[in-house]
């Protein structure tokens, strides 16, 4: 049977594009404390910190939660965006809808959502437009 | 060799050097910051132009060992102060990032 989880919630704000990523880099601390190997916060932060940015800069910010079992990690990250009208066009590497003032930045090479699927061993977006996206991704421990 | 011998090498300026002893193993060299996270490695010396806050978050998700900012790039003092708040090592070169890819380093 497996145990209950250790839960962690995270709210995502959507306002300020310059504190993205405090809730992977929270991520990333907590799971040092809790001795997951180092190869494995570095996937598991990477992939939140890329669903973290897109959140910021596509729909307002949302919440993330990260569920720990003994086998594997659980991140479902939650918005209530657009949604995304053509998810296939979505996954292609380059392909990205960011405005210039966050490519600037350094983002929006259309690397995002690649990477997210590239860290993680089963990913699952579910989007609808006009109602958001949920993004639920696996890593086995 | 350890990011204090690096920086000696290259002769880098320091912005932020938490950790002079932290072992340099790679260099990754990039601006966009979805391909570092792909490319670079833990361990990394990170060459960079980009000067933004994102680049402390990314520098501690990927686990580089430093950041090197190139060509002098300008930088906001609330960027060092959050290398600071995480503990990254952040250096700072005159030299291009072709320049500094270009020394003979781990002969």
């Amino acid at each position: 049977m497996t145990k209950e989880p250790l839960r962690f919630h995270f709210d995502i704000c959507g306002e300020n594009f310059t504190s993205a990523g405090e809730a992977s880099v929270s991520i990333k601390r907590i799971l040092r404390q809790i001795g997951i190997s180092p190869d494995i916060i570095r996937r598991v932060s990477i992939a939140m910190y890329e669903c973290e940015i897109n959140m910021v800069i596509h729909a307002n910010g949302g919440t993330a939660d990260v569920d720990v079992y003994t086998d594997k990690i659980i991140l479902t990250l939650k918005d209530e965006g657009p949604g995304i009208p053509d998810l296939e066009l979505a996954m292609q590497e380059g392909y990205s809808t960011a405005p210039d003032s966050i490519r600037s930045l350094g983002f929006g090479a259309g690397m995002g959502l690649p990477n997210m699927k590239k860290y993680t061993d089963v990913m699952d977006i579910k989007t609808e437009v006009g109602k958001g996206t949920t993004v639920t991704m696996t890593v086995f421990l | 060799m350890t990011t204090a011998i690096l920086r000696e090498k290259l002769n880098l300026e320091i912005l932020n050097e938490a950790d002079p002893n932290r072992e340099v193993t790679g260099g990754y060299t990039g601006d966009l910051l979805s391909w570092v996270m792909s490319g670079a490695q833990s361990g990394d010396m990170w060459v960079t132009i980009m000067t933004n806050i994102n680049i402390i978050a990314v520098a501690s998700l990927t686990d580089v060992a430093c950041v090197v900012i190139a060509d002098g790039a300008e930088i906001e003092d609330s960027v060092i102060e959050q290398a600071k708040i995480r503990n990254i090592n952040l250096y700072r070169s005159k030299k291009t990032a072709y320049q500094i890819c270009n020394e003979p380093l781990f002969l």
